[in-house]
């Protein structure tokens, strides 16, 4: 080995090295073994296992609770995208207009963002199981009378609700980023050409903003597909397992039933699942992107 | 005409704030009050400020250790991860070899398996090595999972770095070390803060990891505690609200201080990553 080849090693081992150990350690080394894990029939506790082949996967497309769980996760995830898109959107473009004090509003609405899943949906239990009945008292909030925890239902949109305020202040951030960019040039040319309001957003500043949505729409749907302390700390899947979602399903699956190579299985139909979409609405959106 | 859009703006946008706002209202008030004012009236003020459920909790939480462990594993996961993440980027920037293409597209593709698909196998490799329930596991762990959007972070912006820099540097006689700490490593600083904010927060409030790797006590995280301790207790508001207040308190406190740098790094970062 030559000087120089010697030298580029030490330099790899050097500058990389330590990155690239702990990434291929605790990423690289558990997605393969997740792998291999999805075709034996572990126990979790025991030393030795069988190799099953594929009858893991076909026991997860069999298994009804699991099918149900990506189920609930769709229409939820649909919820949220459409809706924390909209809001996070609309605030951007309020807070972008130039009124004074909107570095307030900004402030405040990225306040649900920093704290974490599990201390909100306490947060939001304690509100809908006992401040919001309450409210219902009062005939006009008689909506919120019965616990809305309870009933499966409004406990799939009282999800929605908790994952819509934690993250619309997220992704108003972003719009706001996008907004800015557009050139004032383009928005004064529309202006006096006659585009003003709706009609502005829609055609001028919403294909504008392209790549922003694209952004967007990646993170919600990602978060929302994944969700899990949200779930286990507001609903923790009930009432009567009407919530569980196809995190919760996986893990309960693995830790709570010892079924872990079906659980594994699962866990990689489900990350197969979230890639396609999320490569497909990427490729999607990306082709609406437009130079201004 | 332009006035009423001006209130109108304010009125409604003054509005949506207080509702994003309520929740917070509503744990701080009645923080302060026993469990029947509580059930009595949850949206009122408090007749008196009634500290015992503060106290308490932080007891209960056993907070001062908690809050430490919290901090013990953010702080140095974030760090070292932001030092060999640098250090690799750099190389990956520099030289354009074949195995670095290879490990760095592989990083970036790895961005997108969520943690649910590596958490069982994670449980397994972790126990059989004996590393399970401790918290430098827990710290090697977060490094390893988020040095992979530190790279790619820090490539992107070393790319725009030009390399006469260096090459000046080299003739004066540095060494590929001398010129990654003195010339490179200062010009980082924007992008790191940005990678900083972005883990610190991630792992701050990360649940599903340390919920399956920590089982004790003495070593469990603030979100990790918190759910233990509502769940205990979960009848006893009072108790609970103290609790969930004294979770959320110091990255409030931090926010307070330094919301712009936050906001800044955020969108960096979605722009970036």
């Amino acid at each position: 080995m030559g000087k120089k080849k010697v030298n580029n090693i030490l330099m790899f081992l050097g500058f990389a090295g330590p990155a690239v150990f702990a990434f291929a350690f605790v990423i690289g080394w558990a997605f393969v073994n997740g792998v291999f894990m999805s075709f034996t029939d572990w126990n979790g506790i025991s030393e030795s296992y069988n190799m099953v082949g594929i009858s893991n996967y076909i026991k997860a497309i069999h298994d009804i609770n699991f099918w149900q769980s990506l189920g609930r996760t769709t229409q939820y995830v649909i919820g949220v995208v459409i809706i924390v898109n909209i809001v996070a959107f609309f605030f951007a473009y309020l807070l972008t207009r130039g009124y004074k004090g909107q570095g307030i509003f900004r402030t405040g609405f990225f306040v649900p963002n920093l704290i974490g899943g599990v201390v909100l949906g306490i947060v939001w239990k304690f509100i809908f199981s006992e401040a919001l009945v309450q409210l219902g008292k009062i005939s006009i909030f008689s909506t919120f009378a019965n616990n809305w925890l309870s009933d499966p239902d409004t406990a799939m949109l009282a999800m929605i609700i908790v994952a819509v305020w934690q993250q619309a202040g997220y992704l108003m951030i972003i719009y706001m980023a996008g907004i800015i960019a557009v050139p004032e040039t383009v928005c004064e040319a529309a202006s006096l050409d006659g585009a003003t309001g709706l009609y502005a957003i829609r055609k001028i500043i919403l294909p504008l903003v392209m790549p922003s949505i694209t952004i967007c729409t990646f993170l919600s749907v990602k978060a929302a597909f994944m969700v899990y302390d949200v779930n286990l700390t507001l609903t923790a899947g009930g009432p009567f397992k009407s919530t569980i979602m196809a995190s919760m399903h996986v893990y309960n699956k693995a830790f709570k039933y010892n079924d872990f190579g079906i659980g594994q299985a699962e866990a990689i139909i489900l990350f197969l699942i979230v890639a396609v979409i999320s490569v497909a609405q990427v490729t999607i959106t990306k082709n609406k992107e437009v130079e201004a | 005409m332009k006035n009423t859009k001006k209130w109108s703006f304010y009125i409604f946008i003054t509005a949506c704030f207080l509702v994003f706002l309520i929740p917070f209202y509503i744990v701080i008030v009645n923080v302060f009050k026993d469990n029947k004012a509580i059930v009595n009236n949850a949206l009122a003020l408090p007749k008196s400020l009634d500290f015992s459920a503060l106290a308490d909790a932080f007891e209960k939480m056993n907070y001062a250790r908690t809050f430490m462990n919290s901090l013990l594993i953010t702080l140095v996961s974030v760090s070292l991860t932001i030092v060999v993440a640098a250090m690799c980027a750099y190389l990956f920037a520099r030289k354009n070899w074949k195995i670095n293409k290879i490990i760095f597209m592989v990083m970036v593709v790895s961005m997108i398996i969520p943690f649910q698909t590596i958490m069982i196998p994670l449980v397994k490799n972790f126990s059989s090595l004996g590393i399970m329930n401790n918290r430098a596991t827990m710290i090697f762990f977060y490094i390893g999972a988020n040095v992979p959007m530190a790279v790619f972070m820090f490539h992107g912006f070393m790319k725009s770095i030009p390399y006469e820099l260096e090459e000046a540097a080299k003739i004066d006689g540095c060494t590929q070390v001398g010129i990654f700490v003195r010339i490179i490593l200062p010009l980082l600083k924007p992008i790191a803060s940005t990678i900083f904010i972005l883990n610190f927060l991630g792992t701050w409030n990360d649940f599903l990891a340390p919920f399956i790797i920590l089982t004790d006590n003495s070593k469990k995280t603030l979100p990790l505690m918190t759910y233990m301790f509502t769940g205990q207790y979960f009848t006893d508001y009072a108790l609970v609200l103290a609790g969930l207040i004294l979770t959320m308190l110091p990255i409030l406190i931090v926010y307070i201080f330094m919301q712009k740098n936050i906001i800044e790094g955020v969108a960096q970062g979605a722009v970036k990553g």
